[in-house]
């Protein structure tokens, strides 16, 4: 009798204590909840609005929108195709440059270079890959677009300007500039994702190409590169989407022009550049519903590259295992 | 022996240029540097940081209200998109279903990949249409959606990485799932979460895009969060882009006072993260 009433007190209050903490469970549970899922829903409302505010334009192009080639304000005829041939091809451009470097310099990392050394180098890459594109593109403007007027444009128009592609006046502005400077912004991603799936390949794969007599060369190039293929291809088409959806960089140095011109030395526009440059000053609700399609359009297209991107690399890292 | 010859000159060979291309791509860096160290150390000064910008042509002045514009914005960003992202994350390590997971995540990579212009025009039709003027709120709010998949991913990612005997520690000696939550989890997580809301922050203090049409710009000092505010990334875009030799000058400034910030945050994430790593060995 006595214990019991010794003993007895407590045991309410620990219930009670109990369940405060149970019914904070179910309220954590249901606060956490609430944030995960906004950023499911914030994700819907985006393409939604997107969708709504392209209303106007859609309803008077519908699919001749991207294939319009005039893009005229004043009489509010709108066609999105010299923009979409912009876009694809400085990324296109980019990604001739970024690829081979970037592939070159991931070999060199993951099969050659001392693991400090190794990881010392991903490092200043992946800052690179921090710097703002508005810092790159001021840069661009001051050091890049001059050299490219007075040395590397006079100089391609001289060795290959029999080709449509290098043809007419030298502006330093163009579709070549934006991809070069676009160049700098995707490598770091092809490096370290690319690194990353050189390194998952298992040393059992250079062992036995080098105990067959292969070179160092043969055995990263016919062995350990195609082992790691995916994952390659996957930092490729990450790449490519950051070049596609990259916007102030391009648009200090694209020159601003509505056609649609085979020399790459040329003025010309992209997607974002033409968003970047004239939402503000858009006024009517056509011009800017389709501003906003633009978006849209860009928005379909990253995503589908993003997606692509993704699987590759989840197929890739899936496989090997990492040795080191 | 003539073959193996062949093969070893094409193995050097091939290997040199793999070296060439990674002097190349990491020098870039220091290019890049270089350039905005030279430049923009001239043009630095005093009046950068204390003054206003003055009318285009007239030579001085400076940027101070894009400074504080800069860490007002990325202020309101951070406000929202840390406690969307810690929450969120925490709801998809601990509480959440497969599918339901799955969904959050693939969504949140899909948020990650919209370009940052897209961004910018999803914060103009929700905040700046509504309210009929651009403010810092709408650029506070673009900014807080590129951050929330970062947050995200990287509270999920370093919870999951808790041993589950920590858990189930807690839960066995009667401890509630939220205090479990709260005093083992979290705490044996904290450098990973860190680490994830610097480099968010850091990726998001740079974007000009999604500013240009949501907290636009200001010549002068903002008096409320509704109203149009200057920002160090397109105060950099707009006096880049114009004609004068001195707006040309004070972008320089801007660019490395925005490079080295954004540089700090990069690099004290990373250390951050060393940290926590040694310390869990040692």
């Amino acid at each position: 009798m006595g214990t019991a009433v010794v003993t007895a007190p407590p045991q309410p209050s620990t219930r009670k204590i109990t369940k405060i903490w149970r019914d904070a469970d179910q309220i954590a549970h249901l606060v956490t909840f609430i944030f995960a899922a906004s950023v499911f829903l914030v994700t819907v409302f985006l393409v939604y609005e997107l969708w709504i505010h392209s209303g106007p334009s859609r309803a008077k192009f519908g699919f001749h929108f991207l294939t319009g080639k005039t893009w005229d304000p004043v009489a509010e005829q709108f066609g999105a195709l010299p923009f979409i041939y912009g876009t694809v091809l400085t990324s296109f451009l980019a990604l001739l440059i970024s690829v081979p470097l970037g592939v070159g310099a991931a070999i060199f990392l993951a099969e050659l270079a001392p693991p400090k050394l190794s990881n010392v180098c991903t490092f200043l890459v992946e800052l690179l890959a921090a710097v703002p594109s508005v810092i790159l593109g001021l840069l661009a403007i001051f050091t890049l677009v001059p050299v490219m007027r007075q040395y590397v444009e006079p100089f391609l128009k001289k060795a290959l300007g029999f080709l449509p592609f290098f043809q007419g006046p030298a502006y330093g502005v163009g579709y070549l500039t934006a991809g070069i400077a676009l160049a700098i912004m995707t490598f770091p991603f092809v490096i370290s994702i690319s690194r990353e799936s050189l390194l998952a390949v298992p040393r059992e794969q250079r062992e036995a190409a080098l105990a067959l007599g292969a070179t160092k060369w043969e055995s990263t190039w016919q062995v350990v590169v195609p082992y790691a293929r995916l994952g390659i291809i996957g930092s490729i088409f990450l790449a490519l989407a950051r070049a596609l959806g990259e916007t102030m960089a391009v648009t200090m140095v694209i020159g601003n022009d509505t056609g649609i011109h085979a020399s790459l030395l040329s003025p010309g526009y992209t997607i974002a550049a033409v968003i970047a440059n004239e939402f503000t000053e858009a006024t009517g609700d056509v011009y800017l519903s389709a501003l906003v399609e633009l978006g849209l359009v860009l928005f379909a297209l990253t995503m589908v590259i993003n997606a692509a991107a993704q699987l590759l690399i989840i197929a890739t890292t899936r496989k090997g295992s990492r040795q080191d | 022996m003539d073959q193996i010859a062949r093969r070893n000159i094409v193995n050097n060979v091939m290997l040199t240029i793999t070296g060439i291309c990674t002097v190349l791509t990491v020098s870039i860096l220091f290019v890049v540097l270089g350039f905005l160290v030279v430049n923009g150390w001239r043009s630095l000064n005093w009046d950068f940081f204390t003054k206003l910008p003055l009318s285009a042509g007239e030579t001085g002045g400076g940027m101070a209200n894009a400074i504080v514009g800069s860490g007002i914005v990325i202020s309101i960003a951070a406000a929202i998109g840390i406690p969307v992202g810690f929450l969120g994350g925490i709801y998809l390590a601990e509480f959440s279903g497969k599918t339901f997971a799955m969904l959050v995540r693939y969504t949140a990579d899909l948020l990650n990949g919209v370009p940052s212009i897209v961004i910018g025009i999803f914060a103009w039709t929700v905040i700046v249409v509504p309210m009929h003027h651009f403010s810092a709120w709408a650029g506070g709010f673009a900014l807080s959606l590129m951050m929330i998949p970062i947050g995200l991913r990287a509270t999920e990612q370093f919870l999951r990485g808790v041993p589950n005997s920590l858990r189930e520690g807690s839960l066995a000696l009667g401890a509630s799932k939220t205090r479990t939550i709260l005093s083992v989890i979290v705490p044996a997580a904290k450098q990973g979460i860190l680490t994830g809301m610097i480099l968010g922050v850091a990726r998001v203090a740079g974007e000009t895009a999604p500013l240009l049409f949501t907290s636009f710009n200001n010549q002068f000092w903002a008096d409320k969060l509704g109203e149009p505010m200057a920002t160090l990334p397109v105060m950099i875009y707009t006096h880049a882009i114009s004609a004068y030799d001195d707006w040309h000058r004070q972008a320089w400034a801007a660019g490395l006072v925005l490079l080295v910030l954004v540089l700090i945050a990069n690099i004290a994430s990373r250390w951050v993260l060393s940290r926590g790593a040694s310390a869990q060995r040692g």
